[in-house]
């Protein structure tokens, strides 16, 4: 249930910076090959946003998709999972996109 | 509920969490909510651009600075309920006692059973009790530290909740993560679980001891953990018999080697 400990992140720092006016739109980044999963997201912000300066906010999140690149054939590839392995066989891979863990942006006033 | 880890209740009730209050009255979908009682609203949009978990990373990293300026080692020991982590300490705890001072942050959803299993060591303990929480984190962790006031060249051994999905994402501060498996819990566990066999530095595989009774391949195990981490060492031990325990105490020995000067460069703002 680690989601509900980023949803309060997420709250903590948007509330800190909104200083007081009301939220109405929180986006944020999620990466497709964090263990974060978008639905319970959702679920826990409506939770700890009550009462708070976020109280029935809209969250969005944008979900990048999981990318690598290998090294020993300098392609970009799709990553489904966390195994670094490319097409090619090599398992020389760096991970470019789907760890993205972030606070975009969000509308105040 | 959590539909990664099932680590909470499927009504959605939250339960005893640390940190997290929730008023009580009933949650709804709402698109605005708020009263604004103003005829004009001005809307801003405001670019954050942030970390989700900058307030956790940042403490970690003071949590970090802190054990090096003292020469203490945190090792954050991660596993699945039932891997065994609480007997490997019991012994790790009493195969060095003369070596280094060892202190112990045990996490648990709910009671003080480990840390009196450890407590009964002799061993400096002190227990967190993460609620409806799955995972300790860098607040938990100063807390703990606060309270344990270890010394100078300290072993810090956190057994952190028996979790292999959540702990993995929240940086304690520690000088390095271990993930342990047992050879009963299935040879595929790096790819069931792959964000923690990632995260980690060390897999640590236990109870060799039952390896002529279940069906577990240690190279194809360590092949998995290597498909996600590459780098990743592999020990393989049993905290019942002691076999393969002096290569983790060896293991443990190398972490207090490359000590300040390695991690001081890897702090965000320099000194």
């Amino acid at each position: 249930m680690h989601e509900l400990s980023i949803a309060q992140s997420v709250v903590d720092s948007v509330c800190e910076r909104a200083a007081g006016r009301p939220v109405h739109t929180v986006r944020v980044r999620i990466g497709l090959l964090t263990a974060v999963v978008a639905d319970s997201m959702h679920f826990c912000f409506d939770l700890v946003t009550e009462g708070t300066a976020a109280e029935g906010a809209l969250l969005e999140i944008e979900q990048p998709p999981g990318a690598g690149h290998c090294r020993a054939c300098d392609t970009d590839f799709t990553m489904t999972d966390l195994v670094l392995l490319c097409p090619c066989g090599s398992a020389d891979v760096d991970i470019t996109s789907g760890r993205e863990l972030q606070i975009i942006s969000m509308k105040v006033g | 509920m959590c539909g990664t880890c099932g680590c909470d209740d499927d009504d959605g009730a939250i339960g005893g969490g640390v940190r997290i209050s929730v008023p009580p009255h009933h949650a709804h979908p709402h698109t605005h909510g708020h009263a604004h009682g103003h005829g004009h609203v001005h809307v801003e949009t405001v670019v954050l651009e942030q970390k989700v978990l900058a307030k956790n990373e940042s403490m970690a990293e003071s949590n970090r600075r802190w054990l090096a300026d003292r020469g203490i080692v945190a090792v954050n020991m991660m596993s699945s309920p039932g891997a065994g982590k609480t007997t490997l300490l019991e012994r790790t705890i009493r195969d060095l006692a003369g070596r280094h001072p060892v202190a112990v942050v045990e996490g648990d959803q709910e009671t003080l059973l480990d840390a009196e299993r450890i407590g009964r060591t002799g061993c400096a303990v002190v227990q967190v009790n993460t609620g409806a929480g799955c995972h300790l984190d860098a607040q938990m962790m100063q807390d703990a530290l606060t309270t344990l006031s270890p010394a100078a060249g300290t072993l810090v051994l956190v057994e952190n909740v028996g979790n292999l999905v959540c702990p993995a994402l929240f940086d304690l501060g520690e000088r390095t993560k271990v993930v342990v498996i047992s050879v009963t819990e299935g040879t595929d566990k790096p790819l069931k679980y792959p964000y923690m066999f990632a995260a980690a530095d060390l897999v640590v595989i236990n109870k060799t001891d039952l390896l002529p009774y279940v069906d577990f391949d240690v190279e194809r195990c360590t092949d998995h953990a290597r498909s996600v981490n590459p780098g990743i060492q592999v020990l393989t031990v049993s905290a019942t018999t002691g076999e393969g325990m002096d290569e983790w105490y060896a293991w443990v020995a190398q972490q207090f080697t490359p000590a300040v000067a390695d991690l001081a460069g890897g702090l965000p703002c320099g000194s």
